[in-house]
Order: structure tokens, then C-alpha cells, then sequence
């Protein structure tokens, strides 16, 4: 049947799970709050009853094994999740306090952006990656100051200053995946989303696209999805540990990774499945 | 033992040589047919050819003009009618259109490209000749643009739809509604494809002849604008292979000389557009 749920029974955790934790996160505002969430695709459901917040100028990870639904999780904040036939999504998801399934589904992408799995640059040349954005939304800013400014935060503005009319796929991978930051930033997101960014590229250019990660958390809220959980403990501030489409823990990385408060997140972070 | 060894190596060596001719004659059989109109028409082709009207019989000289140029606005008129709606109706096929929907037009344009093109002659005849009660160009070029539809429509749907869905989502993520989307990613990242495909399209309806017999007739002058009857090559080859006179075979042969020769041109182009990469590139 449609909306069984998975043998291993759980008490959904609150939004923090330990009192601890939750005194520390107690003073953080929440950007985007995830409330009772339930996702199916067709007759199957693949997120069951997800609460979570996401905190302002923080990275927040989602780990878990694959096919737990994280990746799901990651679309639907930015509304990715309606492109795909049969995909239905219940409970609310608030963004700045505003349900983002009222809002125009193209300004609600606009203040959202997500960068995927593998980089998916245009056909075009770096300058027209990063500037289609702007573009297509008509900004009023220069375009050539929004491609500037989005590839210096992206890190790659050195890289490519010098040939900013060549094709985006005469780059690296990971020069390509930068360019598909840069093409995020310039339209001035409020979240990123990446979906397992780095899950293509080299370890130089994980490297360079964690530490790049951690400079925009300045000025961008971030949510990550990773398969790597060295990578969540380095570059993340909270995690969530997801399994079979339920959300089994959401602490503070440091705290999932040193004392999980859960026997699953403890069997899955020391590698005992997964 | 050694018979049956014989004998197998025997009809290996049989089958490779049966299998080499028949695709050399599948290969020779074009360049029989360039050799043939070189030989018959290449002596006829000249300046006057592109540039005269035809003589009457018995007269020495003459040309094609009024056909070729006749040819080249019926193609005009067809490409301006076909290319658009092929165009338009593959974008709904692979960008909105449901799996139903889609595989009933599909096998609709499958079907209509399988029309023997007398019968869609005879349609545009009803249709744009009968009414007005006059032959005309325009109504050749209906004819033409109908059988470029199918064409255009199945081979743009193909390019549509190879081009990756990455793209497509890293558009609509930035902000892009499925309609810029389709506009400022899809197509630019398929044009190349696309042009190919308008080419062969293009290439494919050059050569009709039984469309046109019914709708621009012929016409042994100049067609002043749209609504007269016209030349076409095809049809001048058709009419003036068919009469007793051979000064006029021989401007047929020539005018099958211009018509492959461009056709061949068109088809090289295209094949040239499309070698130069296909412009997404497939991880």
C-alpha cells in the first residue's frame, strides 16, 4: 500500500534531539524550517514526517546511505522535486517565515539556488554561464560586474579571467563545478543547495570547493548533500543522519560525529553500513 | 576433415566477396548516376543555362532560368510554411506533450512521411489549386512544406530530446521558466542538429516532382510574383525528357546535373554542421 511505513519504527526526533544542543541552537534564526514534510514519488513515499530547520549563515549536511532520501529532501527546498511527473509533497516548508509552495516557483528558485551532483555548465562561454542568470532575470546591475564578483567568490576568478570568452567546457571538472557555484551566486541566492557537489571531482578540487564552502557561509546559507562523511564533519555546522526516508538524528556535526545520540547514526558513521 | 575445412574457408570467401559487391554497387550506384549526367548534361551547362529563358524547338540555346529560379521560391515558400510548424510541434512533442500524446503525433508525422508525394499533390491540388481555380507557386509550396513537416518535426524532436536533463535542471534552478529554459538552453544547445535536420528536410523535397505537376504546373517564361504557375527543375527535367526532341534531352540531363549537384551540396553542408561536434557535450 501506498503510505506504508518501513518496519524499523522510530520516534520522529524534535528539531534537536539533545537538550544540549538545542541551548546552543536556541540563539540561531532559522532561514528555512522543514515542518512535517512527506514526500511520494507516484505511489511510493520516500520522506516520511522530515522536520528540521536550517540555520542562517550555517552549512547544514544531510548524510545517510543512498537512497535514504536526502538528495529528495535537497529538491524539494527549492521546489526541483516539481519537474519530475507523479511527485507529490505534503507539510510545509517555510522560507524567511513564508510558505514556498505559495510563492511564484521561478523567484522562489531564484532565492534558492542548487548546484548538482555533476557540473552541468551551458553550452556557452564562462562569461554567459555565470551571467545567465542576471540575465534571464533582468538585473539591473551590470552583467559583467554580477560575472566578476560571482567568480571571485566562487574562487575561480583568477583561473579564468583571461579567457572569459572561451567554451565552460574547456574547464576542469572542478573549474566546471566552481563555474556552476559562480553561475549560482550571481543571482544572489539567500540558500545554496548542493547536491553531492563533489562526488565527480578530484580530491584537489573537493579540497578547493570545501574551503570555498566555508568562506560563503558568510554570506549564503548552506545546505549540503554528501555521501561523504568526512567531508560533512569538515565542512558542516549541523547534520542530519536520514535512513529510509526518516530523519533519525539532526545535531551539531561535532556532537553526531562524537556522541551520536542515536545506535543507527553510531553503526553508520563508524561504518558499519552504508 | 580437411574438406569441411575446405569447404567452410570456401564459403567465407564467398560470402565476404558477395557481401563486398553488393556494397560497392550500393556506392557505385551514385557516382554511375554523377558519371551518367556528366556525360549526358555536362556538355549543355553553360552560362546561358542559368541565365536564358528556353528556346523553342529547333532554336539553339536556351536555358533554365525561369526553372531554377521557379525551384528556389517554391523551396522559399515550403521552408517558410514546413520549418515553423515541424519546428514548434517538436517542441511540444519532447518539451510538454504527455507519452500518449506524443507517440499519436509521432506516428501521425511517421505516417505522413510515408505519403507517396503524388497523394499530398493531389491533396494540395484540393486544397490550394481547386478554390482559386488556378495552378500558382504558392500553392507548389504548400505542397513542398507539407512533406517537409514530418521531416522536420521527427529529426528536431530527436535533438530536443538528446540534449541532457542537467541542463535543463540547472536552468530552471537558476530561476528560468520552462520557456526561457527551452529558448536560452534547449535550443541553442540542439541547434546545430536542428539546422541539419531543416537541411536534409530541405535536400529531400528539391527533388519532388509528382507534388508539383498538380499545384505549380509549368510555365515556359518568367512567373512574375506568387500567384502564377511556375517552372521547377523537376518538372522542366520531366516535361523536357519526356518530348521527342533531342536538344531537350539534353537540357534535361543538365538540368539532373544542377538539381543533384545541389542537392549533393546541401547534404555535404549538413553533414559538415553536424561533424563539427554535437554542441552538448555527453559525460
Amino acid at each position: 500500500m501506498a503510505t506504508v511505513r518501513p518496519a524499523v519504527s522510530v520516534n520522529i526526533p524534535p528539531i534537536v534531539t539533545n537538550t544540549a544542543a538545542r541551548d546552543s541552537t536556541a540563539a540561531l534564526a532559522m532561514r528555512m524550517t522543514i515542518s512535517k514534510v512527506n514526500f511520494f514519488y507516484g505511489s511510493k513515499q520516500s520522506l516520511f514526517d522530515i522536520n528540521m530547520g536550517i540555520a542562517t549563515n550555517k552549512v547544514t549536511a544531510l548524510i545517510g546511505p543512498s537512497g535514504c532520501g536526502k538528495s529528495t529532501l535537497l529538491r524539494t527546498l527549492n521546489r526541483m522535486h516539481e519537474t519530475i511527473n507523479n511527485a507529490r509533497l505534503e507539510g510545509e516548508i517555510l522560507l524567511d517565515g513564508q510558505d514556498i509552495l505559495k510563492q511564484d516557483v521561478t523567484s522562489h528558485r531564484r532565492r534558492v539556488g542548487m548546484v548538482f551532483q555533476r557540473p552541468n555548465p551551458f553550452p556557452k562561454s564562462i562569461f554567459e554561464n555565470v551571467g545567465y542568470g542576471p540575465k534571464i532575470n533582468g538585473s539591473k546591475r551590470p552583467i559583467a560586474d554580477a560575472v566578476e564578483s560571482s567568480l571571485r567568490r566562487a574562487a575561480l576568478w583568477d583561473e579564468v579571467k583571461d579567457h572569459l570568452h572561451k567554451s565552460a567546457y574547456e574547464l576542469s571538472g572542478g573549474q566546471q563545478q566552481r563555474l556552476c557555484i559562480a553561475r549560482a551566486l550571481a543571482v544572489e541566492p539567500e540558500v545554496l543547495l548542493l547536491d553531492e557537489p563533489c562526488s565527480a571531482l578530484d580530491p584537489i578540487s573537493t579540497a578547493k570547493i570545501e574551503e570555498l564552502l566555508v568562506q560563503l557561509k558568510d554570506s549564503c546559507t548552506i545546505v549540503i548533500v554528501t555521501h561523504n562523511m568526512q567531508q560533512a564533519a569538515r565542512v558542516s555546522d549541523f547534520c542530519a543522519f536520514l535512513l529510509t526516508g526518516q530523519l533519525i538524528e539532526f545535531n551539531p556535526t561535532p556532537q553526531l560525529f562524537t556522541t551520536p545520540g542515536d545506535p543507527r547514526t553510531e553503526a553508520y558513521i563508524t561504518g558499519r553500513f552504508g | 576433415m580437411n574438406a569441411r575445412l575446405r569447404w567452410r574457408k570456401f564459403v567465407s570467401g564467398f560470402m565476404l566477396t558477395l557481401t563486398g559487391v553488393c556494397a560497392a554497387i550500393s556506392v557505385s550506384a551514385l557516382f554511375l548516376i554523377l558519371g551518367y549526367l556528366v556525360v549526358r548534361g555536362g556538355t549543355s551547362i553553360n552560362w546561358a543555362f542559368f541565365t536564358r529563358l528556353p528556346v523553342p524547338v529547333g532554336e539553339v540555346g536556351g536555358g533554365m532560368a525561369n526553372a531554377i529560379v521557379g525551384s528556389a521560391k517554391l523551396l522559399f515558400l515550403a521552408t517558410l510554411f514546413g520549418v515553423p510548424i515541424g519546428f514548434l510541434g517538436a517542441i511540444y512533442l519532447a518539451e510538454f506533450s504527455g507519452s500518449k500524446m506524443a507517440f499519436v503525433v509521432r506516428y501521425a508525422a511517421d505516417l505522413l512521411n510515408g505519403v507517396p508525394s503524388i497523394v499530398i499533390g493531389i491533396f494540395a491540388y484540393a486544397l490550394a489549386v481547386l478554390p482559386f481555380k488556378h495552378f500558382s507557386t504558392l500553392a507548389g509550396g504548400f505542397a513542398l512544406g507539407l512533406m517537409m513537416i514530418p521531416i522536420t518535426l521527427r529529426s528536431t524532436e530527436e535533438f530536443l530530446r538528446s540534449v541532457p536533463v542537467s541542463l535543463r535542471e540547472g536552468a530552471m534552478a537558476l530561476g528560468a521558466s520552462k520557456w526561457k529554459t527551452i529558448a536560452t538552453v534547449i535550443v541553442p544547445a540542439a541547434y546545430r542538429g536542428i539546422l541539419t535536420a531543416i537541411l536534409l528536410a530541405f535536400a529531400r523535397v528539391a527533388g519532388e516532382t509528382a507534388p508539383l505537376t498538380f499545384t505549380a504546373l509549368s510555365n515556359s517564361f518568367w512567373s512574375p510574383g506568387w500567384t502564377q504557375p511556375t517552372a521547377s527543375l523537376p518538372v522542366t527535367i520531366y516535361n523536357y525528357a519526356l518530348s521527342p526532341y533531342e536538344d531537350w534531352h539534353r537540357q534535361a540531363w543538365a538540368g539532373g546535373l544542377v538539381l543533384l549537384g545541389l542537392i549533393l551540396v546541401i547534404n555535404i553542408v549538413a553533414r559538415g554542421i553536424l561533424a563539427r561536434g554535437i554542441s552538448v557535450s555527453r559525460s
